[in-house]
């Protein structure tokens, strides 16, 4: 993966394949431990102690096209690389939350990414699923909740081209105001 | 800066337009966005198609994603489907791809050959 916008986007379509309709994304730097963390929570199927234990093993996988899959491996690995780690509790029919964590200065870090198209994609595709975005820098913190644009809009849906483009320049106005002279990547 | 009060003028705006529109979807578009395609670039490209729609004001027409579709070596694989359920599956998409398919493809009914599976298959 290029940057962690496409790690969050793949983390979520597993979340959508365990049946969540509430995903939880927190972008969080805690910028005095120089740490990123990434942390995608949803109210799906959740999985067994079983699975859970190999999860990460990349032979292990629910899809039955073939026998890998390679989104938590790809994540792990992206995480390691910056000296981070990989986290996942996930409790039985309850749901699950996969924590990632990168050393925000580490040179392999991958950068942030376009987070905004990956929410305006994900809601374009599934107007059903009500996400909640957050993103923080331990100082001020910018939220967005698809819940609250849909009690604005009354009936007009959501996919409505004029409310996703407006979502996305929204969303990407409130990473730039957090993250802007924080990470790198970003400019204020 | 952006505010929820401008999402509100969008509602107003956009409130008198969807009564005028039809409900019904003549056409589903349909994206792999599974590992291998969100690491091939399947983002962006589901990304051009709904900013060309959007450009040429084409409501009629969904834009979805789904799972591997199982040749992750041709992603991104994009599947167009009309009404009656015709399939054309279109691979190693890129966004420039993306806004011919709605020009041709959505707008015309003219199916672009050269980046279907089938060509691919052939060489």
């Amino acid at each position: 993966m290029r940057d962690l916008s496409l790690h969050i986007m793949d983390i979520v379509q597993n979340s959508l394949s365990a049946k969540a309709d509430k995903i939880d994304i927190t972008i969080c730097a805690h910028t005095d431990a120089d740490l990123l963390e990434i942390k995608i929570k949803d109210n799906g199927v959740g999985m067994d102690e079983e699975f859970l234990k190999d999860v990460k093993n990349p032979f292990k996988t629910t899809r039955t096209t073939r026998k890998v899959g390679l989104g938590i491996s790809l994540f792990e690995a992206s995480a390691k690389n910056a000296d981070g780690e990989l986290i996942i509790d996930s409790k039985k029919n309850v749901g699950t939350e996969v924590k990632a964590y990168f050393r925000i200065s580490h040179i392999d870090r991958l950068p942030l990414g376009n987070v905004a198209e990956t929410l305006t994609t994900l809601i374009m595709a599934q107007p059903h699923i009500e996400y909640n975005l957050i993103i923080d820098n331990k100082k001020k913190q910018f939220e967005f909740s698809t819940l609250d644009i849909k009690k604005t809009l009354k009936d007009v849906p959501i996919t409505q081209f004029e409310v996703i483009k407006w979502i996305g320049e929204y969303v990407n106005e409130g990473i730039k105001t957090i993250f802007g002279g924080v990470l790198d990547e970003i400019h204020s | 800066m952006k505010s929820i009060a401008e999402l509100e003028e969008i509602r107003k705006k956009t409130l008198e337009q969807i009564n005028l529109r039809t409900a019904e979807k003549e056409m589903r578009i349909v994206v792999g966005m599974a590992t291998c395609g969100i690491a091939a670039g399947a983002r962006p490209v589901m990304n051009a198609f709904i900013s060309e729609l959007s450009k040429r004001n084409i409501n009629n027409v969904s834009v979805t994603m789904t799972g591997c579709i199982g040749t992750c070596r041709l992603e991104p694989i994009v599947e167009v489907i009309d009404k009656e359920g015709n399939k054309v599956t279109y691979v190693n998409m890129t966004p420039e791809k993306a806004v011919r398919v709605v020009a041709e493809h959505i707008v015309n009914g003219r199916v672009c050959i050269d980046y279907t599976i089938g060509e691919a298959e052939k060489e």
